[in-house]
């Protein structure tokens, strides 16, 4: 048999049939591995989780003509430099001053189903508009008007330039249903919002667009990527960041992930002090057997090749059940906290593993070292 | 040349001499028995002959090299090659079972073999308990195994410290005959005691008091058999 395997045939002897003893060892590892684990994946997971909470505040860009107009086209362009999974959703917006009772008010032309997705904050009351016809309107339009959900709107357009001298102004006029009343607390409960197409069948033009909000994830700096992207390669459009959002975002999630890591750095602290303290009651527990292997002639580098062999397996076992348990813990946070899961990061199985092993036999060190002070002539002597 | 020499070794712990000006002769393959009461300095004898500790004055000669002036790794390496331990505590490592026991031995001296491990459990008749814990042994079994691992590297000296100390009177027995083996062998012996019934069995015995020699007697009806009254 080589030394090798006789090396490993202590060291599995000695964690299997003291069980009781390196259980505690191992459990104290393990709960540190986990929590390290769960933490680390949470501190990458935060920009993801809170950039999926950060877009409920609205867009953090926008698209605007490059030069005088720009059409459903060049916005299209511009988004489709933006990576589909960060994509959160975006809304083409056209503004036009129509009338209502005479009294002159603004109609937002926009993609209903985008909007619900840059604009999740607005509180609807009844539905957005699905259907042609259908529109939806501010709170504050609502109560000038005394409007309700399923009441009928005469909203009445007349085109500008288009008026020869001497003519009558010839106005548009189409009847709406309104699904839903829109409360923002902003500027948005003074319009009425329409579906591009409405918008366009009453006007009788296609029209271009004035502004397309989008909501992209991943933080300030994938923004600021898709920006200087799509104003480096689409000229029609000129695309900007939400500065107010983006901005707390990036100080949130700085906050957040400086916290987390300092949570980490202090279990890391904890499980090295806990992991010293139990290897050196190991050892205390073990100074006959030490003395014993001294006084049968092992040196001092095999006695600390042997206690170090012990605790960096404790550390890879600990390391092993921490990677499974961290993603559960961090699973289990991510659900409580974002309502959301979390993604699951393989490189983090061997660092949790390697920084459990590097961790264990760090803390062990000074317990080890005092092992070998061990003078078998004293714990060796007879009764 | 003796294979063990002791010259005008003392050791003394501030007021306290242990060991006072000792002198000794072992010559290989004899068995020396070294009685005395508790305080007489069987023990620091005990580890100045089995390099575990070194005197304050005097030569300890062992195969012609001075161990008092070895350096503490030396003396590692001396322990390891020329001598085998057996204790009265029997001193087996818990975890381990008696064949990883012997083979433990082997494991700091050059490599684990562990057919020769078995064999020298055969000796001394535990082939079939090789691969019992040592809490799965009685203490004469448990103190067969440390014989087996002491002698398991072929050591110039079997140092035996209180060997039958903590047995009852058949195992002390077996113990006896075991070391009545190894003397016919050519083993050297040297079995630290307080009971003269195992001390009588000796070639020599060498009576300590008060940390000096006080009398030694050679053992005219030498049988190496113990002879219960």
């Amino acid at each position: 048999m080589s030394k090798r395997k006789m090396f490993f045939r202590m060291i599995v002897a000695s964690l299997l049939r003291r069980r009781s003893r390196m259980l505690v060892a191992l459990l104290s590892i393990a709960i540190g591995a986990t929590i390290l684990s769960g933490l680390v994946t949470i501190y990458y997971d935060v920009p993801r989780q809170m950039g999926a909470e950060f877009r409920n505040y609205g867009a953090n860009m926008i698209l605007t003509a490059a030069d005088e107009a720009f059409t459903q086209e060049d916005a299209a362009q511009g988004i489709g430099r933006i990576a589909k999974s960060d994509l959160v959703g975006y809304a083409p917006y056209r503004y036009e001053n129509v009338r209502v009772h005479e009294s002159p008010i603004v109609v937002a032309g926009t993609d209903p189903e985008g909007a619900k997705k840059t604009s999740p904050y607005w509180n609807v009351d009844g539905e957005w508009p699905a259907a042609s016809g259908e529109v939806m309107v501010g709170a504050n339009v609502a109560e000038s008007f005394r409007l309700s959900v399923g009441s009928t709107l005469t909203v009445s357009y007349t085109p500008e330039g288009k008026v020869q001298k001497g003519e009558a102004l010839e106005d548009l006029t189409a009847d709406y249903k309104i699904t839903g009343i829109v409360e923002t607390g902003g500027s948005e409960e003074d319009y009425i919002y329409m579906s591009l197409d409405d918008l366009a069948a009453l006007t009788k033009e296609q029209g271009t667009l004035d502004v397309c909000e989008v909501s992209v994830s991943g933080g300030a700096d994938a923004v600021k990527k898709y920006v200087d992207q799509i104003n480096s390669s689409v000229d029609t459009v000129r695309a900007r960041v939400v500065k107010r959002v983006t901005a707390s975002e990036a100080t949130v999630l700085t906050k957040l992930q400086a916290l987390v890591l300092l949570v980490t750095v202090v279990v890391l602290a904890l499980t090295m002090i806990c992991v010293a303290t139990t290897m050196t009651a190991v050892v205390a527990e073990r100074r006959r057997e030490i003395g014993l292997r001294k006084a049968i002639g092992a040196p001092d580098s095999s006695i600390i090749k042997e206690f170090m062999g012990e605790s960096m397996m404790l550390g890879l076992l600990g390391g092993i059940l921490g990677s499974v348990l961290g993603f559960i813990f961090a699973q289990e946070v991510s659900t409580r906290v974002f309502s959301s899961s979390i993604r699951f990061r393989p490189l983090l199985v061997p660092v949790t593993i390697l920084v459990s092993i590097a961790v264990t036999a760090a803390s062990s060190l000074m317990p080890i070292r005092s092992a070998t002070d061990v003078d078998p002539a004293l714990v060796l002597k007879g009764e | 040349m003796s294979l063990l020499e002791l010259k005008n070794v003392s050791k003394i712990y501030g007021e306290l001499h242990a060991l006072d000006n000792v002198n000794l002769k072992v010559e290989k393959g004899e068995w020396v028995s070294i009685m005395g009461p508790s305080g007489s300095g069987k023990s620091t004898m005990m580890n100045i002959i089995g390099c575990m500790d070194k005197p304050t004055k005097g030569e300890v000669l062992l195969d012609g090299v001075d161990i008092a002036k070895e350096s503490k790794k030396n003396l590692t390496t001396i322990r390891r090659d020329k001598i085998g331990l057996i204790f009265q505590q029997f001193h087996l490592v818990n975890y381990l079972t008696a064949l990883e026991n012997v083979m433990l031995a082997q494991y700091y001296h050059s490599m684990p073999d562990e057919k020769e491990a078995l064999e020298a459990l055969e000796r001394v008749g535990l082939k079939d308990r090789a691969k019992h814990l040592p809490s799965q042994l009685s203490g004469g079994e448990q103190q067969r195994v440390c014989v087996a691992r002491a002698l398991i590297n072929y050591p110039e000296i079997v140092l035996a410290d209180e060997p039958t100390g903590n047995l009852d009177e058949a195992n002390e027995e077996i113990v006896v005959d075991l070391f009545h083996k190894l003397h016919d062998e050519g083993t050297t012996l040297i079995v630290v005691t307080h009971d003269p019934e195992v001390a009588e069995v000796a070639q020599r015995m060498v009576v300590l008091r008060s940390g000096k020699i006080a009398k030694e007697k050679v053992n005219d009806h030498f049988t190496g058999k113990i002879r219960f009254e």
